[in-house]
């Protein structure tokens, strides 16, 4: 498959009459989006707000942040089988609005949410404290169904990004990467003398905000597959869980996946990237057992030498995470595993849930228990009502000036676990 | 014949799963209480059907936890690896709470807890045979 992605630089968002993209500034009709996203009856009130780097602006919960993209040729939709019809996606051409996003803002579940601030200590921790962010705050129903919001919630994400993309159809990238992963066998003989390097993508499956969806299909339900890099580009996988803000891939992070760009960057060059698997994270315990033996059947069948994995969450993907790390270890395939850890505040503990003696090489995103301090800000989009209850807040870390003292796992993505920050730890 | 042992402090849980299985419910158990006493089932022979620390929620943050075991699995289980998964998520959660104190929550954040605590089980269980250790 072979995927051009343009990048539509954009430098700044406006309120405007129409829905468009000029000389690099992303103008949004507030109305339409407030139209479509109250299309939904499940949804009661919408507001859009928008927020630029550097203003004294803070957006919390937020529950998941994603890139307006386009498909331009090459078939399918963007989100498909989740927004959009089920087709193959991943060939062809794909625009994307570089530099914006659309964040959904709104308690969903009053605790799992993170906190976005676009100035300040906590912004060096956020990769979106520095994109020109569309905010749309969205307020349920009441009495709805928990399950019932977090879909409606995930579907204004997906519809206003989908909405907002279509305005980047007709202009011409500033820039366009070129992506191409061939048909196994040949690739594998493309660069015959490269080790040939795989990507283990584990999906969060565990249940209600816990949940990821590959062509809309609930990943606790499928069985490991192989997927060619560039389709997780046009949206194939998209998030619905809030495990906690630091280590959530948001929809945003599927798009712009660090390891799978990273990996595109050394192909050719020092190693042959030859695919993705994609597995789950499930909690029925022969599910693990299942998944991880055919994540090493496949490693070793699509004759992989080394093997990236990433997880999702704490505790039970843990365990997934070991189990995939032996077996593949075990078929011969070496492994490096890239997480975030919780240590405790002063790093002295355990850092993750589980371990096996295989797991001997591993990359770390950073300590979520660290705090930091996050002083008041001018401009509140979404509420800090619930800060204290928030993963990484406690009662009374809240003062009246608006300020707060929190754990770093409160910040979206600010540990994630597939690399995309800047966080690391050095150890032998 | 087969059955599952449902250890749980999630009233919800109790109400899903006490007419198919064999519920051991304490209104006041914490999530620790949960975590020994199905490692003491363990102990006694039962196997882990369901992952001790299911969801991503840390022990210092969701009060609710349950524990699916079977008096059979399908899978071909190393000796002690229930007892040592146990032992893990044990000292992860004693770990995590010596950090920070489960907080007082209210009702309604309560509630969200027990339902998210009950969606992690439901996925599991409607996955696991009808009883343990059968396929059909």
């Amino acid at each position: 498959m072979r995927l051009e992605l343009g990048k539509i630089h954009i430098k700044d968002v406006q309120f405007g009459p129409e829905t468009k993209v000029e000389a690099g500034v992303l103008y949004v009709n507030e109305d339409e989006i407030r139209k479509l996203v109250l299309e939904d009856e499940r949804i009661v009130s919408c507001r859009v707000e928008l927020a630029h780097p550097g203003e004294s602006c803070r957006i919390t919960p937020v529950k998941d942040v994603l890139e307006p993209r386009v498909k331009v040729s090459g078939g399918g939709e963007i989100f498909p089988g989740a927004l959009n019809k089920v087709g193959q996606v991943g060939s062809g051409r794909t625009h994307c609005l570089d530099g914006a996003c659309v964040v959904t803002v709104g308690k969903i579940v009053g605790f799992q949410e993170g906190v976005i601030d676009m100035s300040g200590p906590a912004a060096e921790y956020c990769p979106f404290s520095k994109t020109q962010n569309v905010c749309v705050v969205i307020e349920p129903k009441d009495g709805l169904e928990t399950h019932d919001y977090e879909q409606a919630g995930r579907m204004v994400g997906l519809k206003v990004a989908n909405y907002i993309g279509k305005a980047g159809k007709d202009v011409e990238p500033d820039e366009v990467v070129v992506y191409e992963t061939k048909p196994l066998l040949e690739q594998i003989q493309e660069y015959p003398d490269l080790p040939k390097v795989g990507y283990l993508h584990m999906l969060q499956s565990q249940g209600l905000l816990h949940d990821t969806f590959y062509y809309g299909v609930d990943a606790k339900t499928f069985i490991p597959t192989l997927m060619y890099p560039t389709e997780i580009m046009d949206g194939a996988i998209v998030s619905g869980n809030c495990v906690a803000p630091c280590d959530k891939v948001t929809t945003y992070h599927h798009f712009h996946n660090p390891v799978i760009e990273d990996l595109y960057k050394h192909h050719g060059k020092d190693l042959n990237f030859v695919g993705v698997i994609l597995t789950n994270e499930n909690v029925f315990l022969a599910d693990k057992e299942r998944c991880s033996d055919m994540v090493a059947k496949l490693a070793k069948y699509i004759g992989l030498d080394g093997i990236l994995i990433t997880e999702e969450g704490y505790g039970n993907p843990d365990t997934d995470l070991m189990m995939n790390c032996r077996k593949v270890q075990q078929a011969g395939v070496d492994v490096v595993l890239i997480t975030d850890e919780f240590p405790g505040r002063d790093g002295k503990s355990l850092s993750l849930a589980d371990a096996c003696e295989e797991a001997n090489a591993l990359a770390s995103c950073g300590n979520g228990n660290v705090v930091i301090h996050f002083p008041p800000m001018d401009r509140l989009i979404g509420m800090t009502d619930y800060i204290e209850m928030q993963i990484g807040g406690w009662a009374g870390c809240k003062n009246d000036d608006g300020s707060f003292d929190a754990e770093i796992q409160i910040i979206i993505a600010s540990t994630i676990a597939n690399g995309f920050n800047t966080l690391a730890a050095r150890g032998i | 014949m087969g059955y599952y042992i449902v250890v749980t402090n999630n009233v919800l849980c109790r109400d899903r799963y006490q007419d198919t299985c064999r519920v051991e419910y304490q209104e006041d158990w914490t999530y620790l209480d949960v975590l020994l006493r199905a490692r003491d089932l363990v102990h006694t022979g039962a196997q882990l059907i369901t992952h001790p620390m299911a969801g991503s929620l840390k022990p210092n943050q969701t009060p609710y936890r349950s524990v699916v075991l079977g008096t059979g699995t399908m899978e071909d289980k190393e000796p002690l690896e229930d007892v040592m998964l146990m032992e893990n998520s044990i000292d992860s959660c004693q770990k995590f709470l010596r950090g920070r104190p489960l907080p007082n929550w209210p009702e309604d954040i309560k509630k969200d807890f027990r339902t998210l605590d009950l969606s992690f089980i439901d996925g599991a269980m409607a996955r696991a045979p009808r009883r343990p250790g059968i396929t059909e």
